[in-house]
């Protein structure tokens, strides 16, 4: 077995960092895959490698530096590194997990963008999302999140006449007894509306989504 | 009969905005020489008509006709580009389509921020406008844009100066009040550069040189011309015909009248000293019927404003107009539409330096907020001007077959700084929800956050230890020239 030594190991990360920062899925990957060839452990390049830029990007989304396109690219360069990794993390994997989470847009709504977002966000920040498209019956939400033991059920409204799922949704998860959290967002949606329903949060937008799940999932 | 060839379909389109065909333009150049011939133009200093008759101008007391191929001569002595720099030497280039902005100059008041009144400007507002516009960025040029109250008149125009240069790197649209008022400031900008031989190398300023319509040119104004030219500091003729009280009321009359005047103001100048730079600039207004106020927000003062561009054009010169200013007395409905029409009109017309960002109530009151506002219209407006770029023809077959995840593909990630203009914060682009959670502020109440963030940073650009003493030299000396007594001038 061969170790990386400090100087090449101290690149590689920061390789890696860059790759998330650039939004670049393909060296995310390349690189992802490199470091376990490199003997580096699968932790080692997450929270030291990839993890960092992550949260630079945060920070940079939230100073206005940094727009939509380039969260969803690092998020998204950051799932590539995690398929590499996840499957070699074994019992780590589940430790690691924020939480599960079921993410989809209500039976008669179409409108995938904000779903995607927040799922993507969700994914590149360490919950486990299973997101099932756009206009998901309620009784797949129900069944998704049974077979999954869920922590949160996502759901997404753009349509004001759409918006009404939402409330059948709390219902359906409530009356199946499932233990997972439901969470609302979209465009009409509002803090007034997600207490009205009895759903369990709301938020503005993809950002403050992750804080919410995050907030709802405890530790 | 020539025709211009399609543009290849690569080459993005220019988008552009004209009021006259290239015929009426060489017509109204042909009338404006007719008029300088045959009525001819006033000029009020001794000096001025002396160097005229030299040139072997006729003269009728202060009357001056002037002839063809004088006016000719000049128009071919005078550069077609002027290449401004800033404080650390960053280029603004006056030439061909060019669009650059700066603050509406000259202001009496500012619009208070808590009365929503005007009032009287301070030493201390002046360094603040300086400070916001630094901080816009679709601002390119600063403009000594108010004039201070609390500062004895006869150093105020140095004295803004003085400021303006101790707090922004930005290049300066100025002028003097007074005929030996020039010297004073002529040498603060050359503290700045170094040396004259650099300030005439990569000038720091623009003089606005202001005609007197119709067709005279006062003591002030026509020394002034003559100093900039001397000097190397650019000049920029501002003629002002005011339609239907100082101009006659038809609009191509009114740019018969602008063409006649600038001529003759340059004709002084290229006089004074061939090859000298000088802006073909201007500030027509529209006399309004039932106030007797003079609008240059008023559409038609617009429409000559464009007009005027196109002779400059033609003429070969660079281009100035006040535009992006309005006739509202708060940063209001009027102020934003009348402000945003005239920068995205400028900037269509692709005029080389536009005047009038942050100003209201006729070019009398500065506002820092409607500056913030502004500077936003300006960035929209330069944008509209950039056209629909054509670098991604071909590509729309292979984006749609593949993955349709566009806030997530890497083309919209390359891409979509360059053709999406992204607000400052005075812009409401967010939900309601988002919009409500940040305090539900209006236009002018938002802007207002953004200026006390501004004016929170302090002086963004401090001069070198050195230049900043030179400086307060030059102004205490001035002072005392003048009989002003200063405590202290610098803020």
């Amino acid at each position: 077995m061969t170790e990386v030594p400090g100087e090449g190991r101290h690149e590689l990360l920061a390789a890696m960092n860059q790759s998330i920062l650039d939004g670049d899925d393909e060296a995310a990957d390349r690189l992802a895959r490199e470091a376990l060839a490199a003997r580096i452990e699968p932790l080692e390049a997450i929270d030291r490698g990839f993890t960092p830029g992550l949260r630079e990007v945060g920070r940079l989304f939230e100073d206005g530096e940094y727009f939509l396109p380039e969260l969803v690219t690092a998020a998204q360069a950051m799932q590539a590194a995690m398929a590499v990794l996840r499957p070699v993390l074994g019992e780590q994997a589940s430790e690691r997990t924020l939480g599960r989470v079921v993410i989809g847009t209500v039976p008669g709504d179409i409108h995938d963008i904000g779903k995607t977002l927040v799922g993507t966000l969700l994914a590149a920040n360490g919950f486990e999302v299973s997101d099932e498209g756009v206009d998901v019956p309620i009784e797949r939400f129900v069944e998704r999140a049974r077979e999954l033991d869920a922590d949160l059920v996502c759901a997404s409204a753009l349509l004001t006449t759409t918006m009404a799922m939402q409330r059948d949704l709390v219902n359906a998860v409530r009356s199946a007894g499932l233990r997972a959290r439901v969470l609302v967002g979209g465009a009409p949606v509002n803090q007034a509306w997600a207490e009205e329903i009895g759903a369990d949060g709301y938020a503005e937008n993809a950002a403050a989504a992750v804080d919410l799940a995050r907030r709802t999932v405890p530790p | 009969m020539t025709s211009t060839p399609p543009a290849p379909l690569t080459e993005t389109l220019r988008p552009r905005v004209t009021v006259l065909s290239d015929p009426q333009v060489d017509g109204i150049v042909d009338q404006a020489l007719d008029v300088l011939a045959t009525v001819g133009v006033e000029v009020e200093d001794d000096a001025t008509r002396s160097l005229l008759a030299d040139a072997g101008e006729r003269l009728n007391g202060e009357r001056v006709f002037l002839r063809e191929r004088s006016v000719r001569d000049a128009i071919a002595s005078a550069p077609s580009r002027l290449l401004l720099a800033d404080r650390d030497g960053g280029e603004l280039d006056l030439s061909g389509d060019n669009v650059h902005f700066d603050p509406g100059s000259t202001a009496l008041h500012i619009l208070d921020r808590e009365t929503r009144r005007r009032r009287s400007p301070s030493a201390r507002d002046v360094v603040h406008l300086a400070w916001v516009t630094e901080a816009c960025r679709n601002i390119q040029a600063q403009s000594t844009g108010l004039v201070p109250a609390d500062v004895p008149e006869t150093v105020a125009d140095c004295y803004r100066l003085y400021l303006a240069l101790r707090h922004s790197r930005k290049p300066v649209v100025t002028g003097t009040f007074r005929g030996d008022g020039f010297a004073v400031m002529r040498d603060m900008l050359i503290a700045v550069r170094g040396s004259e031989e650099e300030l005439r190398r990569r000038p720091l300023a623009i003089f606005d040189c202001c005609s007197t319509p119709p067709l005279i040119w006062s003591e002030l104004a026509a020394r002034s011309l003559i100093d900039c030219a001397r000097a190397g500091i650019p000049a920029e003729l501002i003629s002002v015909p005011l339609g239907g009280a100082t101009a006659p009321v038809t609009l191509r009359e009114m740019v018969v009248q602008h063409c006649a005047e600038s001529l003759s103001g340059l004709v002084i100048h290229q006089l004074a000293s061939p090859g000298s730079p000088v802006v073909y600039g201007g500030a027509p207004a529209a006399f309004d019927m039932r106030h007797g106020t003079a609008s240059m927000a008023a559409v038609e003062a617009m429409m000559v404003d464009v007009a005027c561009c196109q002779v400059g054009k033609r003429l070969g010169l660079p281009t100035h107009a006040y535009m992006g200013l309005s006739d509202a007395k708060s940063a209001d409905w009027q102020a934003g539409a009348e402000s945003a029409m005239g920068v995205g009109l400028a900037a269509l017309a692709g005029i080389n330096m536009v005047s009038g960002p942050g100003m209201l109530d006729f070019a009398s009151c500065q506002s820092l907020e409607k500056l913030v506002l502004d500077n936003e219209a300006c960035a929209s407006a330069l944008r509209l001007a950039s056209g629909v770029s054509q670098a991604s023809a071909g590509l729309a077959t292979e984006l749609l077959a593949g993955d349709r995840n566009f806030l997530g593909h890497p083309h919209t990630r390359r891409n979509f700084r360059a053709e999406l203009h992204m607000p400052g914060p005075a812009i409401s682009r967010g939900s309601y929800g988002e919009w409500e959670q940040a305090g539900g502020r209006d236009a002018f109440d938002a802007a207002a956050v953004e200026v006390d963030r501004i004016l929170a940073r302090g002086n963004p650009a401090p001069l070198p230890d050195d230049t900043a003493r030179e400086l307060d030299r030059l102004m205490d000396g001035e002072a005392a020239r003048c009989g002003v007594e200063g405590p202290s001038w610098s803020l």
